[in-house]
């Protein structure tokens, strides 16, 4: 039904930074459908590994299959000291949708103009809501792909490469997880990694710092939501005022006097001036800051995911060292626990030495991504408040020599 | 006579009579050199009668005032007071008389209570701006100028306190127009409009009534949300502070911060927006759709006006029809009884189709200057509006054009 072209892809690639540069394992999702509520991606990869069978292939995917492949990149134990990306989220056209049913039920009171207006503005936010999921589905493989240890993974590419169905594939991954593990983890989280004794000082502070930026970014990505909003609906309302003046300008043609003009000038102005600048003012701020947010916020989660991991692995170890102690006041066992001590031991430093390396790429990505979103921000608002400057000083113009 | 005043009228609206036009023009021409101000609300006394007075001052070389500059202090009931004695004077002539402000019972209860919030000291500020206005309209106007109440509202430092203002609230001036418009309604025999132009006119002002009121209200709207996205932008500064003051790296905790900093300022824009969006749009409305409503009630007081000549001139027949009767009776004195209410009651014809000839007349003039005022009032108000707009735009690429070096020194 509805697909968009590679300019505007470029605009909007923007949350992370500059992931596509391996030549050796290239993905983009070139083009999408959308039936209903379903989306339909179309992953494209481009390969000099030898590991794929062709060097370049498309595949259709839906949102579920995405899930399903992150799901199994948690669940996979050799992964327990790396950062997954996060997974990116249902596609809700749930706004839009609401649009158009009120645009339905609001028919019959408005002028053809305004519904026809008002129906071009729901298409353009749809588009809008379609070409952010296809972004963020996007951004997701290419975490994967450029992470050394990732972007080697089987299912990774089962997910790339295999043109059938991968419905089966994750009615089995259901069956075997049930979900109940996902979600007990999730709970558990804060209060074992807050309690756990951190011998080490690198993750006592990643620790304070994460769970703390955490809640605050949360926060941040709520309000700068609330703000994009809010610019939104002023779009909305120059929208239903230049259709409003339409009408009046209309009538005032019985008018002796110029009046007309001076309507006519100022409801176009509003019509293809603020309207439109003001409505590209919200979806920019949207796309550089409310995304940028709401982003990090998930990819702190999965840091935070891997603390918890780490956490407990460390609660093993300090378990195994006690179960060690009890075996060898009972002499009974001893060989078994020392084993299972060792494993521990071994598989929590592992954890600390990859956690270690993964945090701080996380950071410095972090840093490099705000800055990369906080400029050009900054560079968009200067050039629209410079367009809206430039369109408004030419209709006071016209307005006052008449 | 008949004949000859219909071809007065056809010929008036001819659509090619410029001739009536330049008259109009030529006499509204020129502008008067007056200014009012409304300034310094001073609360007086307390309690429930406790009331705001407002200092009015006027600025003026009108050689009709004893002074150039000079101001006295007046408060709201003094206003409804003052549109109240202009209203019973001139409405029913022709003349369209700028409606007062409204009352509003809970705003000055406020304010009377001694409330000294955000929204009382708004709601005096709305209410100094709109007595500013409805001043400014009412000396606008050629007549109403001259008038006396308006030259002793201005200049005496005593006026005689305006009482039972209830009834002489500009609400109550209008729903006593409209009481006259339904009993127009309500006659069995309707107005002969020969003349297309008042036809014409008064559809135009029902018309631009329902256009104005649905701008309005789109305003307000606008208005709502530009409030909306100040109080978000405002919290959004508030996290993203928070969020800089979490930040580890220092140069982004610094960059966060600035950007924290600029939010705010925006939100101030904002407001300040807001607040023109309000004053320069929205209210303009408002006092445009309580203005139409008395230009359609002076079209109503002339049908008023025609009704009561068609009245005298239906009881003038009645009477010629008894008298032509009694000439077969004999009964002289009923006879000479009825001659003299005949001469009575073709003076009182001939006045009703003077009066209806003069507020006619006088519609025509006030209708012509009214709109032509009201393309002026517009289209200052837009351009003052775009400017506010301008305003908006400098600031914002000010701002962000200071925080762009913050953003590019995070390494």
């Amino acid at each position: 039904m509805s697909s968009f072209d590679e300019n505007n892809k470029e605009r909007l690639r923007s949350v992370s930074v500059d992931l596509n540069n391996d030549a050796s394992l290239l993905i983009d999702i070139p083009d999408a459908l959308c039936e209903r509520d379903k989306v339909k991606f179309t992953v494209h990869t481009k390969t000099t590994l030898s590991s794929f069978q062709k060097p370049e292939f498309s595949v259709p995917r839906q949102h579920e299959d995405f899930i399903w492949l992150h799901d199994t990149l948690v669940e996979t134990e050799d992964y327990a000291g790396l950062i997954i990306p996060p997974a990116p989220p249902k596609p809700d056209f749930e706004s839009p949708r609401e649009k158009m049913h009120k645009l339905g039920e609001g028919e019959a009171t408005m002028t053809k103009e305004e519904y026809t207006k008002m129906k071009q503005e729901l298409e353009a936010e749809y588009l809008a809501v379609f070409k952010k999921t296809v972004q963020v589905h996007e951004v997701f493989l290419q975490r994967l792909s450029s992470h050394p240890v990732l972007s080697k993974d089987r299912n990774f590419q089962i997910f790339l490469e295999y043109d059938q169905d991968l419905s089966v594939r994750r009615k089995n991954a259901k069956e075997m997880f049930g979900g109940f593990f996902k979600n007990m983890v999730k709970s558990a989280d804060e209060v074992l990694i807050a309690g756990v004794k951190e011998v080490d000082d690198f993750f006592e502070q990643e620790k304070t710092f994460l769970l703390d930026y955490f809640s605050k970014i949360k926060e941040a990505t709520a309000k700068a939501e609330k703000m994009t909003r809010s610019h939104k609906n002023i779009a909305d309302d120059y929208i239903r005022l230049s259709a409003t003046l339409n009408s009046l300008s209309a009538e005032e043609s019985t008018n002796y006097y110029i009046i007309k003009f001076c309507l006519k000038l100022f409801q176009n102005f509003l019509r293809v001036c603020l309207k439109k600048v003001e409505g590209r003012v919200a979806s920019d701020e949207e796309l550089k800051l409310t995304e940028l947010l709401r982003y990090y916020m998930r990819d702190i989660q999965a840091a935070k995911d891997l603390l918890y991991r780490r956490a407990r692995a460390l609660a093993d170890y300090e378990n195994s060292n006690k179960a060690l102690d009890k075996a060898r006041l009972k002499g009974k066992d001893v060989s078994q626990a020392e084993e299972h001590q060792k494993r521990c031991l071994q598989k929590f430093d592992t954890l600390s030495e990859s956690g270690k390396k993964e945090l701080t790429n996380f950071k410095a990505r972090r840093v490099v991504a705000f800055r990369k979103n906080l400029v050009e921000m900054a560079e968009l608002e200067v050039k629209h408040a410079k367009n809206n400057m430039t369109l408004l000083q030419g209709c006071i113009e016209l307005l006052s020599g008449n | 006579m008949f004949v000859h005043l219909s071809a007065f009228y056809s010929y008036r609206s001819l659509p090619f009579c410029r001739f009536f036009l330049q008259i109009e023009e030529e006499e509204g021409g020129d502008s008067f050199d007056i200014h009012i101000s409304v300034s310094d609300p001073e609360k007086v006394g307390d309690g429930m009668n406790a009331y705001m007075a407002y200092k009015v001052t006027t600025k003026t070389s009108v050689a009709l005032f004893r002074q150039r500059d000079f101001s006295v202090k007046r408060r709201f009931s003094d206003f409804l007071g003052l549109h109240s004695k202009l209203a019973s004077k001139y409405l029913h002539i022709g003349y369209i008389v700028p409606p007062a402000p409204e009352k509003s019972i809970v705003g000055m209860t406020k304010v009377k209570v001694g409330k000294e919030d955000q929204s009382s000291n708004e709601f005096v500020e709305r209410r100094r701006s709109a007595l500013e206005r409805y001043l400014m309209r009412t000396v606008k106007h050629p007549i109403l100028l001259k008038d006396p109440d308006v030259l002793q509202f201005l200049e005496s430092s005593e006026l005689p306190r305006a009482v039972n203002t209830q009834a002489l609230s500009s609400a109550g001036i209008l729903r006593m127009v409209n009481k006259a418009a339904e009993a127009v309604n309500k006659m069995t025999i309707k107005m002969n409009e020969s003349d297309a132009w008042f036809e014409e006119k008064q559809q135009h002002f029902e018309n631009l009534d329902a256009q104005l009121r649905k701008l309005h209200a789109s305003v307000e709207c606008l208005v709502c949300h530009r409030k909306e996205l100040s109080v978000n932008t405002a919290q959004f500064a508030k996290s993203a502070a928070m969020l800089g003051n979490s930040e580890d790296h220092t140069a982004l905790s610094r960059a966060l911060s600035q950007l924290a900093e600029v939010e705010e300022k925006i939100d101030q824009l904002h407001q300040d927006q807001a607040n023109a969006d309000f004053y320069l749009f929205s209210e303009l409305l408002g006092d445009y759709v309580r203005l139409i409503s008395a230009v359609k009630g002076v079209f109503d007081q002339r049908m008023k006006t025609w009704q009561k000549w068609q009245d005298s001139q239906m009881l003038l027949q009645k009477k010629r029809e008894a008298e032509a009767k009694l000439q077969f009776t004999n009964k002289p004195d009923k006879l000479q009884q009825t001659k003299d209410e005949i001469k009575e009651l073709e003076g009182r014809v001939q006045q009703g189709e003077r009066d209806f000839e003069q507020i006619s007349k006088t519609i025509r003039k006030e209708v012509s200057r009214f709109e032509k005022d009201r393309v002026k009032d517009f289209k200052m108000s837009i351009v003052k509006y775009l400017e506010s707009l301008v305003q908006t735009q400098q600031q914002l690429i000010k701002y962000w054009e200071a925080f762009l070096p913050e953003a590019k020194a995070i390494s």
